[in-house]
């Protein structure tokens, strides 16, 4: 019994630990301006989801949620390429750009 | 082993934020990666270790650093100034705030439940079948219940690529870091 509740405290310490990582990757993404680094924070709370269904596929003992994680990181993959292809097209056109020079393109 | 690598992992997403440089907050996000891989081993998640570890930590960062490279941005910029006055207090609120509403659920679901998360269990598969492997269990269950979602992965794959061609690329002939006719051409291109 003292096994079980050891696991269950790890698996709420493992969940407490994701939701920081999300926190401090949401704060990151309003904090920074620089394009580059907001992509960065956004892996950080993707990371942080991934983390939690691990956690969970493992305390509910079922393989849905790593399969889940390898769809994540399937379509974070393809984000990041389309995204950084978005930085570099902008940085060309005004080097030193932040995301508050993006704000031009709208309308 | 957890405490180990929650710190590395708290340290490095702290970096990723704070660093000046955008070369060393993509070395801290690697420091990140890293960190949660060693906890999807511990959760016996060991093919989502190694794909985080090369998938991640081995193509995606490395993008990031040949971007950063060829964009020539690896210098720091200033943080001391705050270009909008009140956003950091108060996007430091709204994280606060954020992480109150998660860590609210799980007390919640701690009291009620004894910290077990609810939910059917093993719907798709145990994970805990000690007669296979992991990798299996994980390949046998892309090629059966979720095939659709996999076909899919890779179209949007393709698409990704196409993609990255197309933003990246420059207009033929033309130096895209001048002149108006370049602007107007790649309205129209978007558009």
């Amino acid at each position: 019994m003292t096994l079980l509740a050891d696991i269950h405290t790890t698996d709420t310490w493992y969940l407490v630990l994701g939701a920081l990582l999300f926190t401090i990757g949401s704060v990151g993404l309003m904090v920074r301006r620089n394009p580059l680094v907001m992509f960065m924070c956004i892996e950080l709370m993707l990371n942080a989801v991934n983390l939690t269904f691990v956690t969970f596929a493992r305390s509910l003992d079922d393989v849905g949620g790593q399969v889940i994680v390898f769809f994540v990181l399937v379509v974070a993959a393809a984000e990041v390429v389309v995204g950084l292809g978005i930085i570099v097209a902008l940085m060309r056109r005004r080097p030193g750009a932040t995301a508050d020079d993006v704000a031009t393109l709208k309308g | 082993m957890f405490a180990i690598a929650a710190v590395i992992i708290i340290a490095g997403a702290v970096g990723v934020v704070l660093s000046a440089n955008p070369v060393h907050a993509a070395l801290s996000l690697v420091a990140t990666l890293f960190g949660v891989a060693v906890l999807f081993v511990a959760q016996h998640a060991d093919f989502l270790a190694a794909v985080q570890v090369i998938v991640y930590a081995g193509a995606i960062v490395v993008l990031f650093l040949f971007v950063i490279m060829l964009l020539g941005v690896d210098r720091a910029e200033d943080l001391d100034t705050e270009p909008l006055v009140g956003q950091r207090p108060a996007a430091i609120a709204a994280g606060i705030a954020i992480l109150a509403a998660v860590l609210t659920g799980f007390w919640l679901n701690n009291r009620d439940f004894g910290g077990v998360a609810i939910g059917a269990r093993s719907v798709a598969g145990k994970l805990s079948d000690p007669a296979e492997e992991n990798v299996a269990k994980l390949g046998r269950l892309l090629f059966t219940d979720y095939l659709f979602a996999f076909e899919i992965t890779s179209v949007l794959l393709v698409i990704a690529v196409v993609a990255a061609v197309v933003l990246a690329r420059r207009a033929a002939g033309r130096e895209t870091l001048e002149g108006e006719a370049t602007t107007d051409k790649q309205v129209e291109v978007v558009e």
